[in-house]
This record gives C-alpha cells, sequence and structure tokens, in this order.
C-alpha cells in the first residue's frame, strides 16, 4: 500500500494533482461551511457552470484560461450575491439561469472554435494531467490566503453565517465579508473545477460541511472536522482512482459519499443510544 | 438628554412611504412597547434604529453614551438558525463583537461578560449544548444573553415571543422585566397587547403613523386603545 503510494508520488503531473486537490479541497471545506449554513449550497454550483463557459471561452480564443476565468467568476460570484440577497428574482432561480446560460454559452463558444481540438469530456468530469506549475504556485498562494483570512475573522464569519442581522447591528460589515466569502470562493472553484470537472467540483464545498453536521455540534468542530474530512477523502479518492483508474473527481466525490453515510448512520446510532 | 430622540422621521422602500412623522424618545430605564397590525411600520422602525435604513426626513439622535453598535439586538429567529450547529457559548460570544474592533479573537473581559450574561439568564450549564437542540425558549434565552452581551443600555427585542408557549413567554416576559428592573432600556416590538400594557411603562402604537405616544396608563384610557384591545378581545 506504501509502495503503491510512493510509487504515486513519483509521476510529477500526480504530484501537482496531489498538491493542488489537496489545498482546494482544504478551502473549499472551510468556505463550505459557511456556504451551506446560509443556504449558499448551490452558489458554488452555479459558479462551476460559469467557469465552464469561462474556460471555453478563453480556449476559443486562445488565452490563458486561469486568466479569463477568474475575472468572470469572480464578477458572477458578486452577481449571485446580490441577487440572492435583493432581486425580483429569487436566488434558486437566478443560480439556474446563470448557470445554464453559461453552459450554453461555453458549449457554443466550443462548437465554433471546431478544429482547436478541445475535449468537452475533460472539462465536465475533470482531468488529472491539467495541473501545470502555475497551478500549483496559485493554489498555494490562495490556500494561505484563504487559511490567514478565515483565522483573522473567523468569529465574524460566526457571526454573519450564525445571524447576519445581529451582526450588522453590531457593527461587522456583514456585506464586506459576503463578498470576501463569495471571492474566495469563485478562485477556488476556478483553481479545482479542472481537476474535479465542472459538474463535480461543489461537491468538495457541500459534501465536508454537510457530513460533519450529522454528528457534530459546535460551529468550530464543524469547521475542524470538514477541513480534515476533506483533505482525507481526497487523498482516499485519488489513491482508488490510481489503483483502479477511475475518473478522479468521481471517485473523489464517491467516498465523500460514503464518508456522509458512515457519519449519517453514527448519528442515528448515537441517537438511538441517548434516547435509551 | 433621552437615549434616543426621533424627530419627524419619515421611512419609506423605495418611493412607497410606509411611516411618516413619526417624533418620540425614550429614557434611560423605560420600557417601551412598539405596538400595531401587521405591515404597519415596526419592522421598519427597527431598521431605522438600528440604522440599516435612512430615514427620508428628519432625525434619530443618540445619547446618554449610547453608541449606534452598542444596541443589545434581538431579531426574529430565521429558519436557517433552528438547526445550525453551534454551541450556546459560541452563540453568546458573538455578542461581544462590537467591542473587539479589528481585533481577531476574543479577550478574557469579552469571556467574562459572556459568562455573566449566561449566568444572569440561567444559561451556564446550557453552554456546552448545541443550539439546535435547546427548547424554543432556551434558544430565545440564549439570543437574549447574546444581546446583553453587547449592551450595557439598550434591548432592543423583535417580538421575543413568537413561537414560545405560555410557560416559555411568561419566563421571557418575567426576564425581560427583570432586566428592565436592572437599569437597562427595553425597546420591544409586540403583537401581544395584552402583554404590553401589562409590562411595558411606554406605548407606541403604528399604524403607518403614530396613533398614540405616551404612558401605558394615559394609553389604556385613550381611545385607540380600546379601539386595538376591543377588537383583540372579540377574537
Amino acid at each position: 500500500m506504501i509502495d503503491l503510494f510512493l510509487q504515486m508520488l513519483s509521476y510529477p503531473f500526480l504530484n501537482r494533482a496531489i498538491v493542488v486537490g489537496t489545498l482546494v479541497s482544504l478551502c473549499a471545506s472551510l468556505l463550505g461551511v459557511s456556504l451551506v449554513l446560509k443556504r449558499y449550497s448551490m452558489i458554488g454550483d452555479g459558479l462551476s457552470h460559469v467557469g465552464f463557459g469561462a474556460l471555453a471561452i478563453a480556449t476559443a480564443a486562445n488565452a490563458a484560461p486561469l486568466a479569463v476565468a477568474i475575472p468572470i467568476v469572480v464578477a458572477a460570484a458578486f452577481l449571485l450575491l446580490r441577487l440572492s440577497e435583493n432581486s425580483k428574482i429569487k436566488g434558486d432561480a437566478a443560480i439556474a439561469l446563470i448557470s445554464t446560460g453559461a453552459l450554453a454559452i461555453g458549449v457554443m463558444a466550443i462548437s465554433l472554435s471546431n478544429g482547436t481540438n478541445i475535449d468537452v469530456y475533460n472539462y465536465m468530469f475533470g482531468s488529472i494531467l491539467a495541473m501545470s506549475r502555475g497551478d500549483v504556485r496559485l493554489s498555494v498562494v490562495l490556500a494561505a490566503a484563504v487559511l490567514t483570512l478565515y483565522v483573522i475573522f473567523y468569529h465574524k464569519i460566526f457571526a454573519i453565517t450564525f445571524d447576519e442581522n445581529f451582526a450588522r447591528a453590531t457593527g461587522v460589515k456583514a456585506g464586506w465579508y459576503n463578498m470576501l466569502i463569495a471571492l474566495l470562493t469563485a478562485i477556488t472553484i476556478v483553481l479545482g473545477m479542472r481537476l474535479m470537472g465542472t459538474l463535480l467540483i461543489s461537491s468538495l464545498v457541500i459534501f465536508p460541511a454537510l457530513t460533519s453536521m450529522r454528528i457534530l455540534k459546535s460551529f468550530r468542530s464543524v469547521v475542524i472536522c470538514s477541513a480534515v474530512l476533506s483533505v482525507l477523502c481526497f487523498l482516499i479518492g485519488i489513491f482508488f482512482s490510481y489503483i483502479w483508474s477511475t475518473p478522479t473527481g468521481a471517485s473523489i466525490v464517491c467516498v465523500n459519499i460514503a464518508a456522509f453515510f458512515v457519519f449519517w448512520a453514527a448519528s442515528f446510532l448515537l441517537c438511538r443510544q441517548r434516547n435509551r | 438628554m433621552a437615549l434616543i430622540t426621533c424627530e419627524n422621521i419619515s421611512l419609506a422602500y423605495e418611493n412607497n412611504v410606509v411611516l411618516s412623522d413619526l417624533s418620540f424618545s425614550v429614557h434611560t430605564g423605560d420600557y417601551l412597547c412598539i405596538v400595531g397590525e401587521n405591515g404597519s411600520g415596526k419592522s421598519t422602525l427597527i431598521k431605522a434604529l438600528l440604522s440599516f435604513k435612512r430615514p427620508l426626513c428628519g432625525s434619530i439622535r443618540f445619547g446618554d453614551g449610547l453608541r449606534q453598535n452598542e444596541i443589545g439586538y434581538l431579531p426574529q429567529q430565521t429558519g436557517a438558525q433552528k438547526d445550525f450547529p453551534a454551541s450556546v457559548w459560541e452563540v453568546v460570544q458573538s455578542g461581544c463583537m462590537n467591542q473587539s474592533g479589528f481585533f481577531p479573537f476574543y479577550s478574557a473581559a469579552q469571556r467574562r461578560l459572556a459568562r455573566e450574561s449566561l449566568e444572569k439568564l440561567d444559561l451556564w450549564d446550557l453552554r456546552r449544548r448545541s443550539y439546535r437542540e435547546l427548547s424554543g425558549g432556551q434558544q430565545q434565552r440564549a439570543l437574549l444573553a447574546r444581546a446583553l452581551c453587547a449592551t450595557r443600555k439598550l434591548l432592543l427585542l423583535d417580538e421575543p415571543v413568537a413561537g414560545l408557549d405560555p410557560i416559555a413567554t411568561h419566563e421571557m416576559y418575567r426576564l425581560i422585566q427583570q432586566l428592565n428592573q436592572q437599569g437597562i432600556t427595553v425597546i420591544m416590538v409586540s403583537h401581544d397587547i395584552q402583554s404590553a400594557v401589562q409590562y411595558a411603562s411606554h406605548i407606541l402604537h403604528l399604524h403607518n403613523r403614530p396613533l398614540f405616544f405616551g404612558k401605558t396608563a394615559d394609553y389604556l384610557k385613550s381611545s385607540v386603545a380600546k379601539q386595538f384591545l376591543g377588537g383583540e378581545a372579540h377574537d
């Protein structure tokens, strides 16, 4: 087993994927706790579709993928946040609108630029080969930023997640922190989506938080458990995908599903025991 | 000088005026109940007092050293909170946020303050419990403890007994009265007119404009009250 793992590490492209994936999983799970609790889970999904559209356009126009995708997805994140806060089109409908719209534009961009040989399948379900050295650098910077900001603003993030109105009444600039969370989420998703795939990246945001919430009862423990669980599931998933040559993104999501059911069963048992 | 003075304020959403020509003042130690039907402008007035909303005209002034972010606000519960994984301690501690400024962590003084609030409301033994496992009355008490952390002077309560059973309701009113007697000013929005006239020292009756503002004893003699209280009794 350990031999297999070491053998895995001897491939540079796998190394890069593991570094980027671990850091992205970590960031996504931390941000995910807030997003899930604020009922913004679908924002992650919507953003990844926008990311798909942006990547497709970037490739069709022969531009650097991240340089195009990051600003577009960040803009979409702010827009979605605005829409879900105050608008005549309600949040869930707005997200569905934007995500399917972006998907359609992406597919059009790909089909119109025929001949550039783009594999839609890789975008949709992720590719382990997609990570470059630049991605590794960017993900290290992102992870450092997310962790630092999360620790510094931890109490404020808790306050606005639990009760935005009260937080605003005590002078916390809730709008500002919401934007910060949206910004970090957008960057995390763009970074992770080529590895995990457009359709699967939002699972990294949602699963660890929901899984931890089955059992744990305080915000701090949910945050810590999500982070650990997310990284663990990622490593197990990528290891399985290496051994059995299954698609990476899907393998990781399957491990997350398994973890969810284990926690769910455990919470059920704990509940039974307490009632006895 | 009064704790809060509102002079001729009008509040509006876009161009829909929901509340006009309102003037009133709250003094230290008062227990003011804001009553009125749905859509009479009560919630909008709360938003204005918390500065979430700027008045169309008129002014809201704070006196007696009360700062804008030192209002102990007890909002109505949202659906998302009911199954929120947070310990009672975490919830109550978040009330101390307004004393942190840019400092990212809580100081010993803030932790002491949270402890005092918990003890005052008899929640100390529940501090490690999860907020979502508490009964409705206990949840509301935890939010009151959080509001107490945020203020030494003024509590602003938005329907604090909504959805509580009669025993928990009585308990909540008793706690609020106790805090008021300890010198904390209370402003409460309520649908429960019977309890409002029982506990409050002052009443502000709104119906898109002020119908009555003054002492509770005077309110009971007014024609507005007779109509409103009479109307309630037929329900």
